[in-house]
């Protein structure tokens, strides 16, 4: 076991800890999980295995398709009424738990504080529910007068057969509202990031460019993969302001499904969450030629450097002006925060598994505090989100990847931008990145454990091995993780707290790991059992 | 009480077979139940002289939860108790799970109470196996002798061995056997040679070759089995005979079902390859 002042000269070698955990598994799983746990090295190219099938009777952290596709990313959007299909625990439990937040203006709908579901019942399987989801599409329109309605399969829906686009076809053309269908069951891939192309595939082909709105700024762009967790975007979208670029549209956070509609007239796309939302970036260039850029705004570094890169972009002296006096002034305030928190929180150890971008983003704002990152690695990530997208073209597409439409993308001769394409060339040529992802093993510590769809057997050891400070997963880690001493941040919903998101989000997060790390209360948890018996019993015979 | 089910290929005369034995075993003074487990709702109406049957699940449907036994049981040919379980239409919903409500459904409401004093339940099931409703009945004891309905057509003898699969899952881990093969010939070469054999690779018997003959087909049209219809023919005979040999029947195995390599091999050595 390895003693915290190890960690001075780098990160320890984990392979023993590697080889304990496959021991425990049958030959076959062991091969396996072997592909996902990599000790990184970030001087080389290494591959791992990801994207692939959960083991079945391992504690996953995984979500369903259903869930990525409603829950994430149409989930945080207010103006449309997202009705469930199916029955209601998938519609009560993918209900608001991401905490996404939004600010509608006094007169703006907002139905995000509703939970909308058929409720299908025995006899709605048995017979079929298409019937059913008519008169729910026509009492939600009665009722709510949306403009928009999303509806969304859940498991059983697929099985009976429910077809979910005719529904949508007839019920736009009797209400005369904007009506699709996502067929994103449960079990259509082998996580929620199946959910997510879904989710992509339907919003551009059913809301991206209805609406060509003239501008409205000098420097329009849309922001993809900001879901607006704990009013992360409301910080970003503080800075957009000031710094005078238009944001037109966000995928999702604080959105509208109107503002999506006319997200086709930007100049850029910032990608922030490159997989829940990269398709439909690369979709919009197709069609429109809009370039996009990777982009973090977890990290007061990290958001500065965001910030320029898209200053760089537009090439204005103005903004760039802006750009820098918002930076400056940020990062005072962000530093003088750090500066109080940093001694009592650096050579602290974390680790973070969770989404398919959060475990990389936080790696920013735990090295700013000088913590260091030992363990790491995504939920339902692909291996261009640990790797880069260098190695897309070699990754494998399996069946459950072709279980999931891909959309044919034609040039849209009408709102195509050879300006953006001739600029994206230009800027190219200097050195500018675009589709510039490569990935969160790069940027780890050698030695470093990379694992991808961590389970609970191989949580415990790892806790057990590094004995870290914190430990950043969701909702179904943390009482476990608690349990064993280790406070566990929540970087799905924040526990109550953010934003964490730009500068004002990173005074937040060091304010949190001060809070969370210098105290010696989780020293303190023991549990009972260890001490007394769990159970205490005595027989009585009668004579 | 005995629990039997029907099983065999879709189109092979399963609720014509079941009805015509039932009425033979009502005209051997027994008491019995037949349960349609087909959304078609087609498997009493022989014993009903027509569709007359409102189903379980079109009763749960128009009434809600407040069912009642009597609006779901119609008594048909000399006292049997028939009811359908119904479904939806063609193309839509899940048959399967229609079933298992239905048959929830009729358990809850004690269907099967002892004051019917019912001897025989038979469930005459749709087609192959092909999803986990279908094989409700033979699931958690709710049928325990199965009677394949197979004639020498070879698709109808592929059905019968798929059966036996199912069969088999589910004998291992309950009490469900095979009581065996029912013949309803169709005239094809060594009939009943090759289903003897076919019979007695699968470890059960050939329980009666049920020949082919048109007062079926007339029996049909006038909506009645052919006991009813024409008491005095050699067909009503034959039903008859099946009837005494299932009521008689004490060969209850777990069925070993066929490679396929064996069983096209069956069909060759019969003269079905020539």
């Amino acid at each position: 076991m390895p003693k915290k002042k190890d960690y001075i000269n780098g990160l320890p070698d984990p392979s023993g800890l590697k080889e304990e955990i496959l021991k425990k598994y049958p030959p076959k799983v062991a091969k396996k999980r072997a592909k996902s746990m990599i000790i990184n090295d970030p001087a080389v190219d290494q591959e791992i295995q990801a994207n692939v099938r959960t083991i079945p009777g391992i504690i996953t952290q995984r979500g369903c398709t259903y869930a990525g596709c409603k829950g994430v990313v149409l989930g945080p959007t207010r103006d449309i009424i997202n009705l469930v299909h199916g029955p209601i625990g998938c519609s009560f439990y993918a209900w608001l738990t991401r905490r996404n937040q939004t600010r509608p203006a006094e007169s703006d709908e907002n139905f995000m504080t509703y939970a909308f579901s058929t409720d299908m019942q025995d006899e709605n399987i048995v017979f079929g529910g298409e019937a059913k989801l008519k008169e729910a599409i026509r009492e939600a329109y009665e009722i709510f007068k949306p403009k928009a309605i999303g509806i969304f399969s859940t498991c059983p829906v697929g099985l009976i057969g429910d077809d979910v686009h005719a529904v949508a076809r007839d019920m736009k053309a009797e209400l005369g509202i904007n009506i699709f269908g996502f067929s994103c069951e449960g079990y259509r891939g082998v996580s929620q990031s199946a959910g997510h192309h879904i989710a992509n595939n339907g919003v551009f082909k059913n809301v991206v460019g209805l609406n060509d709105r003239p501008r409205a700024g000098k420097f329009q762009v849309n922001l993809l993969g900001e879901y607006n967790i704990g009013g992360d975007a409301f910080e970003i979208e503080r800075l957009f302001e000031e710094a005078g670029i238009t944001l037109l549209s966000t995928f999702s956070g604080n959105s509208t499904i109107k503002s999506m509609e006319y997200a086709h007239t930007a100049d850029l796309n910032m990608v922030m969450c490159h997989r829940s939302i990269n398709y439909i970036a690369e979709m919009m260039e197709e069609k429109y030629g809009i370039p996009w850029i990777k982009v973090n705004f977890i990290g007061a570094e990290a958001s500065a450097k965001s910030l320029r890169k898209v200053a760089e972009y537009f090439d204005d002296a103005e903004l760039t002006a802006k750009v820098e006096e918002i930076v400056a002034r940020e990062m005072a305030k962000v530093k003088a925060v750090a500066d109080t928190v940093k001694p009592k929180v650096e050579g602290k150890l974390a680790m973070m598994f969770v989404g398919g971008s959060r475990a990389h983003h936080y790696q920013e704002l735990f090295t700013e505090l000088g913590i260091r990152v030992v363990s790491a690695g995504y939920e339902f990530a692909h291996r261009d989100d640990y790797e880069g997208r260098k190695v897309i073209p070699n990754i494998k597409i399996d069946a459950d990847t072709r279980n999931i439409e891909e959309l044919e993308v034609t040039k849209d001769e009408a709102h195509f931008r050879p300006d953006l394409v001739e600029k994206k060339a230009k800027l190219e040529a200097s050195g500018y990145e675009f589709k510039d992802y490569a990935g969160m093993m790069p940027d780890m510590a050698k030695n470093s454990l990379v694992i991808d769809d961590v389970n609970h057997w191989e949580t415990e050891k790892l806790i057990e091995f590094y004995k870290p400070d914190i430990f950043c997963a969701g909702i179904k880690e943390k009482y476990v993780v608690q349990k064993l001493g280790v406070p566990l941040k929540q970087l799905h919903s924040y526990d109550y707290g953010g934003p964490y998101a730009a500068f004002g989000g990173a005074v937040n997060f060091y304010r949190e790991m001060e809070r969370m790390l210098a105290t010696n209360i989780w020293k303190k948890v023991d549990a009972p059992w260890k001490h007394e018996p769990e159970i205490v019993g005595s027989i009585t015979i009668e004579a | 009480m005995r629990k039997i089910a029907i099983y065999g290929k879709g189109g092979i005369g399963k609720s014509t077979t079941t009805q015509n034995t039932v009425a033979g075993l009502v005209e051997a003074g027994k008491n019995v139940k037949v349960v349609g487990c087909d959304p078609k709702a087609d498997s009493t109406r022989l014993l009903l002289g027509g569709l007359a049957q409102k189903t379980v699940l079109d009763t749960l449907r128009e009434e809600g939860e407040d069912v009642d036994l009597d609006d779901i049981v119609k008594i048909g040919f000399g006292g049997v108790r028939c009811v359908e379980s119904g479904g939806p239409e063609p193309g839509v919903g899940c048959a399967g799970r229609g079933i298992i409500t239905s048959i929830n459904l009729l358990e809850q409401l004690g269907a099967w109470d002892d004051k019917f004093k019912i001897d025989y339940t038979f469930y005459d099931v749709l087609g192959d196996v092909v999803c986990g409703g279908f094989a409700m009945p033979i699931r958690d004891g709710k049928a325990e002798e199965i009677y394949i309905v197979v004639s020498g057509e070879m698709m109808a003898m592929y059905a019968a061995n798929n059966i036996c699969k199912g069969i088999q899952k589910y004998a291992q881990a309950g009490t469900v056997r095979l009581g065996g093969l029912i013949c309803n010939s169709r005239k094809v070469d060594n009939e009943r040679e090759m289903i003897e054999q076919l019979a007695k690779q699968l470890g059960t018997q050939m329980i009666h070759f049920v020949p082919r003959d048109n007062m079926v087909q007339h029996a049909e049209i006038n909506r009645k089995t052919v006991i009813d219809f024409a008491p005095q023919h050699q067909q009503a005979d034959e039903y008859r005979a099946l009837a005494k040999a299932i009521d008689e029947n004490d060969m209850f195995v777990i069925p070993k079902p066929l490679p396929i390599d064996k069983l096209e091999k069956l069909l060759i050595d019969f003269g079905i390859a020539n």
